[in-house]
């Protein structure tokens, strides 16, 4: 049996998800434990180089004209080929709309068991360890990583993508599969977000909206700050589900990822799924009045006073400020 | 199209959780379940395509605290068919891969065209309910899904990507889709509704088959997190605060 | 023929096609369009019944709210009723002209005191109705926008030339010697007098034809009434007399059609209710007093009675034809005919209920339909989401029962928990004061004040649930029994002897609302109410004169809805303080705009909100440094619109509890 770890690559039009990054270390980490190597499987068509800066020992490649875009019915053909002929100790896959529901179907098919939402690996002892996060980041759960097999999808926040980044690239190799066919699922195309749309996701700094704001007018004093400051209003998934703002303008997991010089998350309680979008924010300056909001834990500066008693006056004090 | 709407009911975050003496699992004396909040929208999918397509639909649970509540609450917003796995209870070592051989069974027999999951559950440990059951009921799945349009036998989905990308999937049915948003937020129903449905509804009754948790794996601690470095609390009334925000900004050349 | 028997037989027809004609509108729409209504519950109370007739619709006292249209109105109401023998007079004259032109009621025609009286009052309802006119053509007052001005016009000319023709007739009998109680009528004397240049024979030909001008008039007035404006002078009789004298703060029951909890068809509404529509005068003294539509929201009360009046005999007409479907028909009372925007923007602060002279229901028909809409899940985002709240963790705030007293951390000693142990007074804390942080430190305070009054008080910890009262108006009957039924569980297993509160919703509620049985007798108290009772009886002793200069808002649930008005201002004078009432008070106050669910819903397009009129009112007072209020809600309300408005440097809002614990 082998002792290698597998990381499935995750990439859409041409990028490779940050989550990749982070699952490579994890499997850096517990293929110390095993002794074996760390192996990048990637699914793709003209895509070879996509590996090219991941710290793995070797890259699986399967080259297909319908690996093109993810279609999760191919996935699952070709990795059962794959993991269940020869199945390393560890598989990799990032707990997102893609990783999450290719490993769910792979469990079920080869009977492996499944651990999702993976923060960190250990192995110490002979023993592969797991800590995952549930209850929106609320509960921390710790266990062995199943014998002799497992799946593994992983959340972000036990490594930075930065240690799963490689200094050489990994030897490719090509693998074949049988031709694949047009099956149950098939890709049909992508709806672009709106274009004219500013892109938050390279605007210095933020002016994010949470719940906390209570109701559409509001959102008008965010854009007023915004436009003060010179950035741009992002929100979180409520406020975008409300249909106050677009969804290029949402924060997170299903959002954008953001790392602007400031970040000012106003009314935002801090759920997993927003700060995996905006960790990397330089300053974080968070307003809630829930002093116990998981968001203070991320924010280096922070206020329980309302957002709406707030904005009128920060207002006012930016402009003033901008103005001397 | 006939639609089944498995549901899985999760702890409240509102309440603040305990973890209880044997240290693997939650303190259960104040937990309150309640429905899990994307398998409102896959509800509310749900009855969107039977009221623009005719159809039924069923929604089936597991025995436990509460779900007597979900399923007159889906029978007052339309919903035809109750089910209830009864003989094992949630709250009660069911992991996901449990939960959807029970719903494979009972799937099968109700041999719908579409079956809508919420897409996740926070409290998922070993992958979430849709793809599990997916596969054992031999359906395709994608997820992540937030618009459900059938054509001739597919289905055409908008499944989100980070970024708000969205890429359209066409899906023979039968399917099994993890929903994200439904295309309209979960209507509201009102309590005299829900009152009514507990006096005229019926509830399907059904013994669960024999607890299987393979598939998962075993926890051996549970912890809350080490609160990280909090952020630094500014005191005083809006305008100390917004005074204090500004001289940081200033900090950075950015006021 | 001669020209007497022509007159018989002309007032004959007339009479005949004119009371037809009325007696066939009054038919179709008091009696069967009425009878479309769903009964009502049964009346009783007839004493009071009585009385009420005697003192609104004889006395006329709501009406001289607006004091000088009030007194106008009184001479014309007493005006009609007195000239009514008068009118009879020329009826029965005409009639009899065959046999006795000169024909005079017997006594009451011959009674020099009575036409006097009615001399006078035809000169009254004169001058009274030219200033109408000049009200309706040259002053104009905002709250006639929207009312049928045409009708009232026309109307107001019809009385005029009905009391002018009186006076011309009189006047030229008078002149021409005819009539033996010339002395009684100084009046028509001087109208006589004016015409005597005339000759003899002119003299006739004016009174005849003043006569039959005079006739017609009255005839024609008589068929214009039913339908319109003026439909008041027959229905505002009942339904002033079978007006609802439960308290206001109690709705009626829900309306309950197979299942289905609300109005969506004119008939669902009670048969009183339909007779209100009927009696709205347009006078628009709802629509002047009315938070909603003086913040530019599509409501008005009085147009949405005059709607529902229009719909209702719509329908009438269509269903009397026999139609199956048609635009009338097929068109839903709640949408199409009432807006989703018109109803939810009511804050049931009851203003145009109390201002009305006829005792119309304006909030009652707003909640019946609200309530339609609740079942079809037609609401705001917010308001769902607090709905959803407020059923699943009893608060509209969605945080866990169990944080409900999460405000008493840092108190000197723990408040007994009622539920454990007896109590004096069970503290029934509401939803703001327990869960709003901005309230944390005003609920502190009251715990702190009651300590030194050495009050023996308790609450019921997590056992609370929100008391319902909003979640009633809101239309959502449901949960607001839920919550009843929790609450009623909670506080039947306490011992107390009086429940106190400082939120005037809870108050509401929990004295109006809940089943008699709940509270056994026991007092419901506003902290008002309490903090005045222990300042009189020398347990809370206020050492401090404080010596501001304050106002006070009056909350609506707790002046208009059970009128405490008093005890607030002792507590205020008692603190040592200056009060200085804002224009808007007692039941005048104008509401903060946070009621009837209000404060959970979203804003939509306003000019300008309550709350912020409401600071301006009292930021306007000369020297007043201080808004005191009396309810949590208007504490969140008025702090942010001070704010907001840029008042807060020179006006403070306080709770009356902070001004108590500063005096003592």
């Amino acid at each position: 049996m082998s002792q290698d770890i597998h990381v499935i690559v995750e990439h859409l039009r041409g990028q490779v998800a940050d989550i990749t990054y982070v699952a490579v270390a994890a499997a850096r980490r517990l293929a110390t434990g095993t002794g074996g190597g760390v192996a990048a499987v990637l699914l793709g068509h003209d895509g070879e180089t996509l590996a090219g800066d991941l710290a793995a020992d070797r890259v699986v490649y399967i080259d297909d004209p319908a690996l093109a875009d993810f279609n999760p019915e191919h996935y699952n053909v070709i990795l059962a080929d794959l993991i269940g002929g020869d199945p390393p100790r560890c598989v990799l896959f990032g707990d997102t709309s893609m990783g999450a529901e290719v490993a769910g179907v792979l469990s079920a098919r080869l009977s492996m068991p499944l651990v999702s939402r993976c923060r960190s690996v250990d192995a110490a002892n002979g023993r592969l360890r797991f800590i995952s996060q549930i209850c929106g980041g609320k509960i921390l759960v710790e266990g062995d990583i199943p014998e002799p097999n497992a799946l593994i999808t992983m959340v972000p926040g036990g490594y930075k993508p930065e240690q799963g980044r490689g200094e050489t690239a990994p030897e490719v190799t090509r693998t074949s599969v049988s031709p694949l066919g047009s099956g149950r699922v098939a890709f049909a195309g992508y709806q672009e977000p709106k274009a004219e749309d500013i892109d938050i996701s390279t605007t210095p700094i933020l002016v994010a909206i949470g719940r906390g704001i209570a109701n559409e007018d509001n959102v008008e004093l965010a854009e007023e700050l915004a436009e003060t400051l010179g950035g741009a209003v992002c929100a979180s998934r409520p406020v975008v589900d409300q249909g106050w703002l677009p969804t290029t303008r949402m924060v997170g997991k299903s959002g954008k990822r953001v790392k602007p010089d400031v970040y000012l998350a106003l009314g935002i309680s801090g759920a997993p799924e927003h700060v995996e979008g905006m960790s990397d924010s330089d300053l974080t300056i968070a307003v809630n009045t829930d002093p116990e909001a998981p968001i203070f834990d991320v924010a280096q500066y922070g206020s329980e006073v309302d957002l709406l008693d707030l904005l009128p006056v920060l207002i006012e004090r930016v402009r003033a400020a901008k103005g001397g | 199209m006939n639609i089944v709407v498995p549901v899985k009911l999760v702890p409240d975050l509102v309440e603040e959780l305990e973890i209880d003496d044997g240290g693997t699992a939650l303190d259960t004396t104040w937990l309150r379940f309640i429905l899990n909040e994307v398998d409102e929208h896959a509800l509310e999918q749900a009855l969107l395509l039977k009221e623009s397509l005719s159809g039924t639909v069923s929604v089936i649970s597991l025995d436990g605290e509460g779900v007597d509540d979900v399923l007159f609450a889906s029978s007052a917003k339309g919903v035809d068919r109750l089910i209830k796995l009864t003989g094992v209870d949630y709250g009660v070592n069911v992991n996901n891969h449990a939960m959807a051989r029970f719903y494979a069974t009972t799937v099968r027999i109700l041999e719908p065209d579409l079956v809508l999951v919420g897409v996740q559950a926070h409290n998922d440990l070993d992958g979430s309910l849709g793809p599990l059951l997916a596969e054992y009921v031999g359906m395709p799945y994608v997820g992540y899904v937030s618009g459900i349009a059938p054509i001739n036998g597919r289905c055409r989905v908008r499944k989100e990507y980070p970024g708000g990308l969205i890429a359209e999937m066409d899906v023979e049915m039968p399917a099994v889709l993890g929903v994200q948003a439904a295309e309209s937020p979960p209507r509201y129903v009102a309590i005299s509704r829900i009152r009514q449905a507990m006096k005229t509804a019926a509830v399907d009754e059904q013994a669960a088959p024999d607890l299987d948790t393979t598939g998962g794996p075993m926890v051996d601690s549970m912890f809350k997190p080490e609160t990280a470095e909090r952020a630094t609390m500014i005191t005083g009334d809006e305008d100390e605060v917004a005074g204090r925000i500004v001289d940081l900004l200033r900090e950075l050349g950015k006021a | 023929m001669e020209y007497e028997a022509v007159k018989s037989i002309v007032v004959v027809l007339l009479l005949v096609v004119s009371f037809a004609v009325f007696g066939l509108r009054v038919y179709q729409l008091l009696w069967v369009n009425l009878q479309r209504g769903r009964p009502g519950p049964p009346y009783g109370r007839w004493i009071e019944r009585i009385k009420g007739l005697v003192v609104y619709v004889g006395g006329q006292l709501r009406l001289f709210r607006f004091l000088a249209p009030g007194i106008a109105h009184f001479f014309v109401f007493w005006g009609f009723v007195i000239l009514i023998l008068t009118i009879l007079q020329a009826i029965i004259e005409g009639l009899v002209a065959f046999a006795d032109p000169g024909f005079v009621i017997p006594v009451i025609g011959e009674f020099g005191p009575l036409a006097l009286l009615q001399d006078l009052f035809a000169a009254l309802v004169g001058i009274a109705v030219v200033y109408a006119l000049y009200l309706r053509l040259v002053v104009n007052p905002p709250r006639y926008e929207g009312s049928h001005r045409a009708q009232a016009v026309m109307v107001l000319s019809f009385i005029l030339t009905i009391v002018v023709s009186l006076l011309v007739i009189n006047g030229i009998r008078i002149e021409l010697g005819e009539d033996p109680l010339a002395d009684w009528r100084p009046v028509a004397s001087a109208v006589g007098a004016v015409l005597s240049g005339l000759s003899d024979p002119t003299l006739e030909v004016v009174e005849e034809a003043a006569y039959w001008i005079h006739l017609i008039v009255v005839l024609a007035f008589l068929t214009e009434l039913p339908g319109g404006k003026h439909f008041h002078v027959v229905t505002s009789i009942p339904a002033v007399f079978l007006r609802n004298l439960d308290p206001p703060g109690r709705l009626p029951p829900a309306p309950e059609f197979n299942g289905d909890v609300g109005v969506n068809a004119v008939e669902q509404f009670r048969r009183r209710q339909l007779l209100d529509f009927y009696t709205c005068t347009e006078c628009g003294r709802c629509q002047d007093v009315c938070p909603a539509y003086a913040s530019g929201s599509p409501l008005s009360p009085k147009l949405l009675i005059m709607s529902l009046r229009d719909n209702l005999i719509q329908r009438g007409v269509a269903l009397r034809d026999g139609q199956q479907n048609g635009a009338v028909l097929e068109s839903e009372l709640v949408g199409d005919v009432i807006t989703e925007e018109i109803l939810w923007a009511c804050v049931t602060c009851s203003a145009c209920d109390q201002e009305c002279p006829l005792f119309i229901e304006h909030v009652t028909p707003i909640v019946d339909m609200r309530r339609h809409l609740v079942m079809e899940g037609r609401m705001d985002g917010m308001l769902q989401e607090a709905m959803a709240n407020l059923g699943r963790y009893g608060n509209s705030f969605g945080q866990s029962e169990r944080a409900r007293a999460k405000w008493t951390k840092g108190l000197p000693e723990k408040i007994k928990d009622a539920r454990r142990e007896p109590v004096d007074y069970l503290w029934f804390t509401g939803d703001y004061a327990a869960y709003s942080a901005t309230l944390a430190s005003a609920t502190k305070t009251t715990a702190e004040v009651f300590r030194r009054a050495d009050l023996d008080f308790g609450l019921l910890y997590e056992a609370e649930r929100n008391a319902g009262n909003d979640v009633r108006r809101v239309g959502e009957e449901g949960l607001f029994e839920m919550l009843a039924e929790d609450n009623a569980a909670a506080l039947n297993a306490c011992e107390f002897r009086s429940i106190v509160t400082t939120d005037p919703h809870t108050y509401n509620a929990l004295k109006n609302e809940y089943p008699a049985e709940i509270n056994g007798g026991r007092p419901v108290l506003h902290y008002s109410e309490l903090l005045d009772q222990l300042i009189a009886d020398g347990r809370l002793r206020l050492g401090r004169e404080l010596g501001y200069r304050v106002t006070y808002h009056d909350p609506c649930y707790l002046g208009r809805y059970n009128g405490v008005y008093d005890a607030p201002r002792r507590v205020i004078e008692a603190a040592g303080c200056t009060l200085v009432e804002m224009p808007r008070h007692g039941d005048r106050a104008m509401c903060c705009g946070a009621g009837g669910g209000r404060i959970w819903m979203e804003e939509g397009d306003t000019q300008q909100r309550p709350a912020a009129m409401r600071v301006e009112e009292a930021a306007g007072l000369e020297g007043v440094e201080m808004l005191i209020v009396s309810c949590p809600k208007d504490l969140v309300m008025f702090e942010d619109a001070a704010k907001s408005g840029g008042y807060a440097d020179r006006l403070a809002v306080k709770d009356l509890i902070e001004l108590v614990a500063e005096a003592l």
